[in-house]
């Protein structure tokens, strides 16, 4: 600040004078240049040199966005063979590590297709961004690969999936309570990066992402360190990121419980010999249920009677807490906050400038004009606060609606919502066992049994 | 469960939603694209007319040392001896000792040009190693020229999906550009870049090495002029379409 105020004299003084000499010497062929010439010394009339011509540097492989995409469809259906026709535990792990290396740690992880969703509600949302092709395959190979083969995706090609695969060595099971409700986050958070990448205000996926600075192995020091607790909570917590916070978990959740085709705990039939109870880290596997009591059968009727009433509801509390969020979310939109200052700063409410606020007054728009556009900015989180607001009472409605319906399941199967398909379950099936040969002796010995039974 | 070759009601049902779903997805993706026409990777460039120099680049980059590094645009050059972007307003002496260097890493080259009629003349390079986009001697350049200017290197930059800098920079002069059309140079830079080119091809007669760097120069200053325009009318249909709803 003490700087620049002693600057300015100094540079209306060179000002001055630059322009005074430049309109003696070479006035009258200044006045044909456009804009500031007056402030401008020209170029030398050199007698044996010549002026170089600064060029910027080319973009580096313009075409490897192409091979990021062809590879990630090759990953997307390896991974999808291995998972759910192979049943390779083994190479659905090679794939991981191989995808952690290039995805990661050689491409340093962008674009990512978890990032890609916020580029595809920016193009919905912004007339002056134009989305990139390779961004939105991207964003909608793992949808489209999850819609027929659930979240292989997540197993074998995300990065950052792969780096919580690879350190998750002491997995404990969370409760069962706190893993529903902590796996309502990655749908609130989803809602949240929509509305602000739609809003051109940020990316926030991107700016919270805890694992590029360990693939880039730079980065600001909030990012290390939050990426660091990420990967140590990972360690004792199976995928923390994934399961409690990853937005593209949550989109390919909900196709997932639709896909095609899922993996199977048991290769063959499930015998229910609980063996694979305790194998997800996950806590992805559902057990079979038994049917209900006669006598506890009126009181969940009326659980779920409620549950269902309350659904509406909740979407309506959301309709209205959004548009009362409007302001609040509007906060971190950069416009909104220079607005705020300017404002402050021209009622006397706070001394001196930040460099936002000097740099609007510098480009010499008129306070209305910015003024105006806040307004139309928080216009548009009123609007969109009411849909995430709206979309969270949603989610909130349908968990619960969903926790009190009772499926009937005879076997041991992967919730298809929360399992990643990476088949840590699949050598702890007995059948898995025998179809491979590791239990032949015991097949060998039953088959005699029954031979000798059939033959007398 | 079905049997093999058929299915039954629910799976058919279920067949046409995802295959429809998908379709839907790939369609709708499609038309983002195609309207409009854009399926270039896109790259950070800032616009130097609304950079302030207020060193964030130098700070906020992802990488140890920033994509951010400063570029002199020699055709607005004035080749001074006192130049305000190398010399420290209260310099001892003018020369290259480093307490009188703004540059705080040395990445301004001095070197001297010519001496006419008792004016010496210098030519400022810029250390692309060396410079860390500190800005100090754009914020020294713009007292005079304004020829030196920060601008993102893509051979560095590694193109983050939501740029550090572009987040911190408080003047917003951040933007997504085709990767094809590479930079954004100062408004007043395109002017002077067309006349060098004109002037370029003027000499070159059968010197075609001249004639492909002048016909290079009106390509750029082609393509940012197309930027300049395209920018002017996102901005004021972006105006046009929020006023109402603001006010």
């Amino acid at each position: 600040m003490v700087a620049r105020e002693r600057l300015a004299p100094l540079r209306g003084r060179i000002r001055r004078a630059s322009a005074l000499l430049s309109w003696a010497a070479w006035g009258t062929a200044l006045a044909a240049v456009p804009a500031r010439a007056s402030d401008i010394i020209p170029v030398p009339d050199f007698t044996d040199y010549r002026v170089p011509i600064s060029v910027p540097p080319a973009v580096e492989h313009p075409g490897w966005e192409w091979l990021s995409v062809l590879l990630l469809a090759l990953a997307l259906c390896l991974a999808s063979y291995l998972a759910l026709a192979r049943r390779s535990r083994r190479g659905v792990y090679a794939l991981t590590v191989a995808c952690l290396l290039w995805f990661g740690f050689f491409r340093e992880g962008c674009v990512c297709p978890i990032g890609a969703i916020q580029n595809v509600a920016l193009a919905l949302g912004d007339p002056g961004y134009a989305l990139p092709a390779s961004v939105l395959l991207f964003f909608l190979l793992p949808v489209v690969f999850t819609l027929f083969f659930g979240r292989t995706f997540c197993a074998a090609v995300c990065p950052l999936g792969a780096v919580q695969e690879v350190v998750a060595v002491r997995p404990v099971q969370v409760p069962r309570w706190l893993d529903h409700g902590l796996g309502l986050i990655p749908f609130f958070y989803l809602g949240l990066a929509l509305l602000y990448a739609a809003t051109a205000t940020g990316f926030v996926v991107c700016r919270y992402d805890p694992f590029v600075a360990i693939f880039r192995l730079s980065g600001n020091f909030n990012m290390l360190v939050f990426g660091a607790a990420v990967v140590l909570i990972g360690v004792f917590v199976g995928r923390p990121y994934c399961r409690y916070l990853c937005p593209l978990g949550a989109v390919l959740a909900v196709c997932s419980r639709a896909s095609k085709w899922h993996v199977r705990i048991a290769p063959t039939e499930c015998t229910r010999c609980r063996l694979c109870e305790s194998s997800c880290p996950y806590g992805a596997i559902e057990l079979p249920t038994r049917p209900l009591p006669s006598r506890m059968r009126p009181a969940a009727r009326t659980r779920l009677a409620t549950a269902l009433g309350l659904a509406p509801l909740l979407v309506l509390a959301g309709v209205l807490v959004g548009g009362l969020l409007a302001l609040p979310l509007a906060r971190l939109h950069p416009e909104d906050r220079l607005a705020e200052r300017v404002l402050r700063e021209d009622q006397g409410l706070v001394e001196g400038t930040t460099d936002a606020s000097e740099a609007f007054r510098n480009t010499g728009r008129p306070v209305e004009e910015l003024v105006a556009d806040v307004l139309a900015i928080r216009a548009g989180f009123r609007l969109g606060g009411r849909w995430l607001g709206a979309w969270m009472g949603l989610v909130v409605g349908l968990k619960l609606i969903a926790l009190t319906v009772r499926g009937k399941r005879e076997d041991y199967l992967p919730d298809r919502g929360r399992c990643v398909s990476c088949g840590r379950c699949y050598k702890y099936c007995p059948e898995e066992q025998m179809t491979l040969g590791d239990l032949r002796e015991q097949a060998e010995w039953e088959s005699a049994e029954t031979a000798e039974v059939a033959s007398p | 469960m079905p049997e093999a070759g058929r299915t039954d009601r629910r799976g058919f049902l279920a067949d046409a939603l995802r295959t429809s779903g998908g379709f839907a997805l790939v369609g709708a993706g499609g038309f983002l694209v195609g309207r409009r026409g854009q399926e270039e990777l896109q790259v950070w460039q800032l616009d130097p007319d609304k950079c302030t120099a207020c060193g964030n680049c130098a700070t906020y980059c992802v990488l140890d040392v920033s994509a951010v590094k400063c570029v002199n645009c020699f055709d607005m050059c004035g080749f001074c001896d006192i130049c305000t972007g190398y010399f420290e307003t209260n310099y001892w002496s003018l020369d290259t000792a480093a307490e009188n260097q703004l540059c705080p890493t040395g990445a301004v080259i001095r070197r001297f040009v010519e001496e006419q009629s008792g004016q010496r003349f210098y030519e400022y390079t810029i250390d692309g190693p060396l410079c860390i986009g500190c800005g100090k001697c754009v914020k020294g350049c713009a007292l005079m020229n304004g020829s030196m200017y920060l601008q993102v290197e893509h051979d560095r930059c590694v193109n983050c999906n939501e740029c550090a800098i572009a987040t911190a920079c408080p003047a917003e002069a951040f933007y997504r550009i085709p990767a094809n059309q590479v930079e954004i140079v100062k408004q007043s830079a395109i002017g002077v870049l067309e006349r060098r080119g004109r002037q370029q091809l003027r000499e070159a007669d059968e010197d075609p090495q001249l004639r492909e760097e002048g016909e290079s120069l009106l390509a750029r200053a082609a393509v940012q002029r197309q930027w300049r325009a395209r920018q002017a009318g996102w901005d004021a249909r972006q105006q046009g379409e929020e006023a109402p709803r603001g006010s």
